[in-house]
């Protein structure tokens, strides 16, 4: 690698030739602060928080924005750099709701944090911020343009990643505003409400919707049975909001800390991530041998199935019928765990832990009910609203002991595990679809060509000389890219998995705050690294799934399965 | 050095003389010729000329014409873009609407000369939407040009194909800094970008590109023609050729006037403006228009000479004169300046964005007679921080006059500092 | 003028767009673009609306609101504003009965601030479509603003 020698505050280094004066120094141990940049996106450098003396240069440079080179003398702590970051701050909070101690990321907002560490008390200009409506049109995300910065990574999320632009920059000078053209609500623009604008908000300005309350409200009503389901992807990242390494699989952690809250009945996703893979593996195997619409398109996550919706609903055929995990879960809850325990739907309440924001879209849609009168999921609560609440009440997530999910639906195999990953539900069919096709047991269970981080990934299964090709895309952007492929008719796979935030739940819009590529990559390999330690790793395997069918649903693709387990979608182009 | 002529036409020679309509009135008067030389030899001398000669651009920042011309050859990369910037927004300039509608094909003829010597393809001439005049004049000498073989395939024969067309701006000033200026005609928001890379290397569509103002380009054919020996003898050592000046403000006689380098401000004033109405006094001048720093009536003999006037911080910027009696309320001027920033920064970095807005209540406050001392130290503190952190020459230079009036002038705020506050300065 | 003919004219990549805003924008009556019309050079040029209604945000000679047939853009700037565009603002809401910014009933006129014209040689300037008028004094104005009403007239 090309080196350079630089001095950082007197101090001399070596850093690769190309690398930003801020990760220069970020290797030496100095955190510049920083507000727009992100290490996934464009450098912006429109903050100005991250200013340096360079010797030579006729004005403080934005580190973010300039490359070392050979021989430079950088100066990240002069008094000139300590009162220009200082001004800017001060300014930024004067256009600013300054309610923080109310304010739904107190603690956790990057501006609050850099204004204490630069010893910022309070702004010496006065505060100019003209208040404008909170936008709480979405059931799954909140846009508070009182907290905005206008560091545009939201912009950049939303266009660049997924390839929405649903949010720009709206206006100039000192009016200049982030939202969605006309200014108009969320739920009117083409949002898909994934939520990947909440997660690299540096700010309050675009959160959750937060549904905690109606949560406590259930657990503490003595007459309801509070039933939980935890997705995948959450136990690969809860113990990051206590401080524990990304990547850490809390699982065990997880059902405590919900038994401690107060939950009744803690279930796991992953068993209905199982069963969608039965489903939908049937029905897949049904489409090939009937002649039915191909390529089938994965349907378990709801931002990509508002995507379809809207902007390509004449591939609405091609999607398969089956509900998410979650929604699967809530149908057998109300429609079958219920009776089952002598209960009225509505008297038992279905909670469920996603990393996600567009689940709750997605609970609130009015096929998702079984008899038509109660959702079949009620609340859906983000990653971050769990452990929102797990600091409510106290519960020192770090020290509880590892416990067990209920029974029957907290038994899964590895295959629902990986669902949380980019390529999971992909590879979860896979192992199941081969052995039901081959008869014959699966060797290698590791498809390793659909893991991993990159945009869209291929791969050709040999089903005992049938060859079958499927693909695998997370991001809109890149589902973009596969959705104009098939309207060409050059899509020449079987199925495709679709997920729409990228790296795929364990990415999620509901996860914590400020998620980059690099905790995406811890959190894929703890997915995977669950997968291998479970004693069932394939989904037709699976005891208690099974049991479901000898019990209940009979059969796959079956009547009940049917009524229960499939939905239909609407054309939502806007 | 001691003999410099107040008025001397070079750019202006054909004011008024041709028809601006008309190219064959350009041909008679010497059109076109320096383009023929430029085409018999090669690009490189045709820098070598320009180097020579000791042109600095003359949109306000003085980089020097024919090291950027020299860059943009060397840089890799095709195709490259040549772009001129008529994008004049600066309050106080004029000079770049009346080169363009009085003598349009000493502009076309300069930009086909430094594309042919950077072997260049294609150009824009970014045009700000309020000058519908000067877009349809320009509009009709590309015409011309190209019919007569000046643009278009195989220029005049030699095998050089080049042509270029009209960007139209629609309103913003922030488009007059070279990064919005291309991220505007890549069909963004113009904001502002971060630097470097430069735009010789990584401009247009992040291809090399060469950007200049009207005015540097109208001087490169009389630079061929005289060639660059005898070019650089016009002007001061430093500061070479003429300059075009914009002489407006409480003056008896305003216009455009064009002046040998090295030409005091007063003469300028006294000769060619014929000084203040009513022989009132000279409160204040500003010098290159908004962004451009005030100079009190002592100070007026400075010279326009880039050495000279940076010893004490000065410039000229692009030539705009804007000299203000003893009427004036320099804080209600400031406030004016100030309100031109916060209409026209393009709200991207915060310093520029909320310091403008600050900078206009702390203005307010002194107008008020409500400031504190504590008030004028915040108010120094915001625009350095504005002047250091800013992305972009806007934010850099929007406090600039404020500054100076505070370098020159500072009782126009202490003096407004509420009389209890004790600690004035 | 339709937007699409705007954009057969000056094409529909992104750096054609707003050229061709500002054609169709000045062929409409009330010099404005409508969320439909934003809409639809969006989907000619597929560009997303938001870009599209960001660019229309951002520049001064492009508007989201309605405005009258014709625009009074009054200089701002100092050089104006010491050779007294107060004076000439103040004749401007007088004559018309409207403040800066505005319409006037009958849809003739919006008057605006504009920053510097490029007129300072003849200071106080205002721009009428493609006319600057120069050396201004409160007592012109009011002819100026006749021509326009007569025009209109036939």
């Amino acid at each position: 690698m090309n080196m350079v020698n630089i001095k950082i505050n007197n101090k001399d280094v070596k850093v690769a030739k190309g690398t930003s004066i801020l990760n220069a120094a970020k290797e030496v141990g100095i955190t510049i602060p920083n507000l727009c940049y992100h290490p996934d996106q464009e450098v912006k450098a429109n903050c100005r928080v991250c200013v340096v003396e360079v010797e030579g240069a006729r004005t403080l440079q934005a580190s973010c924005a300039t490359e070392v080179k050979e021989g430079m003398v950088i100066r990240t702590n002069t008094q000139k750099v300590r009162q220009s970051r200082k001004v800017v701050i001060e300014l930024l909070l004067a256009n600013h709701d300054m309610d923080c101690t109310s304010c739904k990321k107190n603690n956790q907002c990057d501006l609050q944090e850099i204004a204490a560490n630069i010893g910022v008390r309070e702004s010496r200009f006065e505060n100019v911020l003209v208040k404008q409506e909170i936008d709480t049109s979405s059931s799954s995300i909140e846009r508070n343009p009182n907290k905005c910065i206008r560091c545009g990574r939201c912009i950049q999320m939303c266009s660049e990643v997924q390839g929405l632009a649903i949010l720009d920059y709206v206006g100039r000078g000192g009016s200049v505003d982030v939202k969605p053209a006309f200014g108009m609500y969320l739920n009117n623009a083409a949002c898909v409400a994934c939520g990947q604008c909440s997660v690299v908000c540096p700010v309050a300005a675009i959160t959750e919707k937060e549904d905690i309350e109606q949560v406590w409200e259930a657990i503490n009503n003595p007459n309801i049975t509070v039933v939980v389901q935890t997705a995948p992807a959450v136990r690969v990242s809860l113990g990051e909001e206590f401080g524990l390494e990304p990547g850490k699989i809390v699982t065990g952690k997880l059902v405590a800390s919900l038994r401690a809250l107060g939950f009744d009945k803690i279930f796991d996703t992953d068993f209905t991530a199982d069963l969608t893979i039965i489903e939908e593996g049937h029905e897949l195997l049904k489409r090939l041998s009937d002649g039915g619409t191909l390529p089938m398109l994965t349907s378990c996550c709801p931002g990509w199935v508002n995507f379809i919706e809207q902007y390509y609903p004449e591939l609405l055929p091609h999607l398969s019928s089956c509900k998410s995990p979650q929604q699967m879960f809530g149908a057998l809850v109300k429609g079958y765990y219920a009776e089952k325990i002598g209960k009225k739907p509505k008297d038992v309440y279905s909670v469920s832990i996603m990393p996600c924001t567009a689940k709750k879209f997605e609970a609130k849609r009015e096929e998702m009910s079984v008899d038509g009168e109660n959702l079949d999921v009620d609340i859906v609560l983000t990653t971050r609203e769990l452990a929102k609440m797990l600091r409510q009440a106290g519960v020192d997530f770090t020290i509880l002991e590892e416990e067990e999910y209920d029974t029957p639906f907290g038994l899964s195999s590895g295959a629902g595990v990986i669902f949380g990953a980019t390529g999971g539900v992909m590879e979860a069919a896979l192992r199941t679809v081969y052995e039901v096709v081959t008869g014959k047991t699966l060797e290698n269970l590791d498809f390793m060509a659909v893991r991993g981080l990159e945009g869209i990934k291929e791969a050709k299964v040999d089903l005992d000389g049938t060859i079958v090709k499927v693909a695998v895309a997370h991001s809109l952007s890149k589902a973009k890219q596969i959705m104009e492929l098939i309207k060409e008719g050059k899509a020449d796979y079987s199925f495709i998995e679709i997920m729409c935030c990228p790296g795929g739940c364990i990415g999620g819009g509901g996860q914590p705050f400020g998620g980059t590529d690099e905790l995406r990559i811890k959190r894929t390999n703890a997915i995977y690294e669950a997968d291998k330690g479970l004693p069932i790793r394939k989904s037709h395997e699976n005891p208690a799934v099974s049991e479901l069918y000898k019990e209940f649903l009979i059969e796959p693709l079956g009547e009940k399965s049917h009524h229960l387990l499939h939905t239909k979608y609407v054309n939502r182009k806007k | 050095m001691s003999n410099i002529e107040i008025t001397k036409k070079i750019l202006t020679a054909r004011f008024d003389v041709i028809n601006h309509d008309s190219i064959d009135e350009y041909i008679s008067h010497n059109g076109y010729t320096a383009l023929k030389k430029a085409m018999a030899t090669t690009g490189e001398k045709i820098i070598s000329e320009v180097k020579t000669a000791g042109l600095k651009g003359r949109g306000g920042a003085g980089f020097p014409t024919g090291l950027k011309m020299e860059s943009v050859l060397q840089a890799e990369g095709l195709p490259k873009y040549i772009i001129c910037n008529a994008d004049e927004g600066e309050p106080g300039n004029f000079k770049d609407r009346y080169l363009m509608e009085k003598d349009p094909h000493q502009l076309i003829e300069g930009i086909i000369i430094c594309a042919y010597a950077a072997n260049i393809n294609h150009g824009y001439i970014f045009i700000r939407g309020e000058y519908i005049n000067a877009i349809n004049i320009m509009d009709k000498a590309l015409e011309q040009a190209r019919v007569n073989g000046y643009l278009g395939d195989n220029i005049l024969d030699s095998g050089f194909n080049f042509d270029m067309e009209i960007y139209t701006g629609a309103g913003s000033y922030i488009c007059g800094e070279e990064f919005a200026l291309l991220v505007t005609i890549e069909g963004k928001q113009g904001r502002a970008t971060y630097k470097p890379p430069f735009p010789t290397t990584c401009g247009l569509y992040n291809k090399p590109t060469q950007i200049n103002n009207v005015e540097t380009f109208c001087n490169i054919p009389h630079i061929i023609n005289m060639g660059g020996e005898e070019f650089s003898k016009i002007g001061t050592d430093s500061s070479k050729g003429t300059k075009l000046v914009c002489l407006s403000g409480n003056i008896v006689n305003p216009g455009l006037y064009e002046v040998e380098l090295g030409t005091s401000i007063r003469d300028i004033i006294d000769k060619l403006g014929k000084g203040v109405p009513n022989n009132r006094a000279i409160k204040m001048v500003q010098l290159g228009g908004a962004s451009g720093p005030v100079i009190p009536e002592n100070m007026l003999d400075i010279k326009l000479d880039s050495k000279e006037m940076s010893k004490i911080d000065l410039t000229y910027g692009s030539g705009a004169i804007i000299v203000m009696d003893d009427r004036i309320d320099i804080l209600d001027i400031l406030k004016r300046i100030i309100e031109f920033f916060h209409h026209e920064s393009c709200g991207k970095c915060t310093p520029c964005r909320e310091g403008l807005t600050q900078m206009l209540i702390l203005l307010d406050r002194f107008i008020d007679g409500v400031a504190t001392s504590d008030d004028l130290a915040i108010l120094e503190i915001l625009m350095e921080t504005m002047n250091q952190a800013s992305i972009c020459g806007l934010g850099q230079a929007a406090p600039t006059a404020t500054q100076k009036v505070l370098e020159y002038f500072r009782e126009e705020f202490t003096s407004k500092i509420r009389s209890t506050d004790s600690n004035v300065v | 003028m339709q937007v699409k003919e705007a954009l057969d004219k000056y094409g529909r990549t992104p750096d054609k767009l707003i050229g061709a805003m500002l054609a169709y924008q000045k062929s409409t009556l009330c010099n404005y673009l409508t969320e439909d019309d934003i809409k639809e050079f969006a989907k000619e040029t597929k560009l997303p609306v938001s870009r599209v209604y960001s660019i229309a945000s951002f520049y001064s000679l492009l508007s989201t609101e309605e405005r009258g047939e014709n625009i009074v853009q009054v200089c701002y700037d100092v050089p104006c504003y010491i050779n007294d565009s107060v004076n000439i603002v103040n004749e401007l809401e007088k004559i018309l009965e409207i403040k800066m910014g505005q319409t006037t009933k009958d849809g003739l006129f919006t008057i605006e601030y504009s920053s510097c014209l490029g007129c300072c040689d003849k200071a106080p300037a205002m721009q009428i479509g493609a006319t600057l008028y120069g050396n201004l004094t409160p007592d012109k104005i009011s002819s100026i603003l006749s021509t326009y009403r007569r025009k209109k007239d036939e």
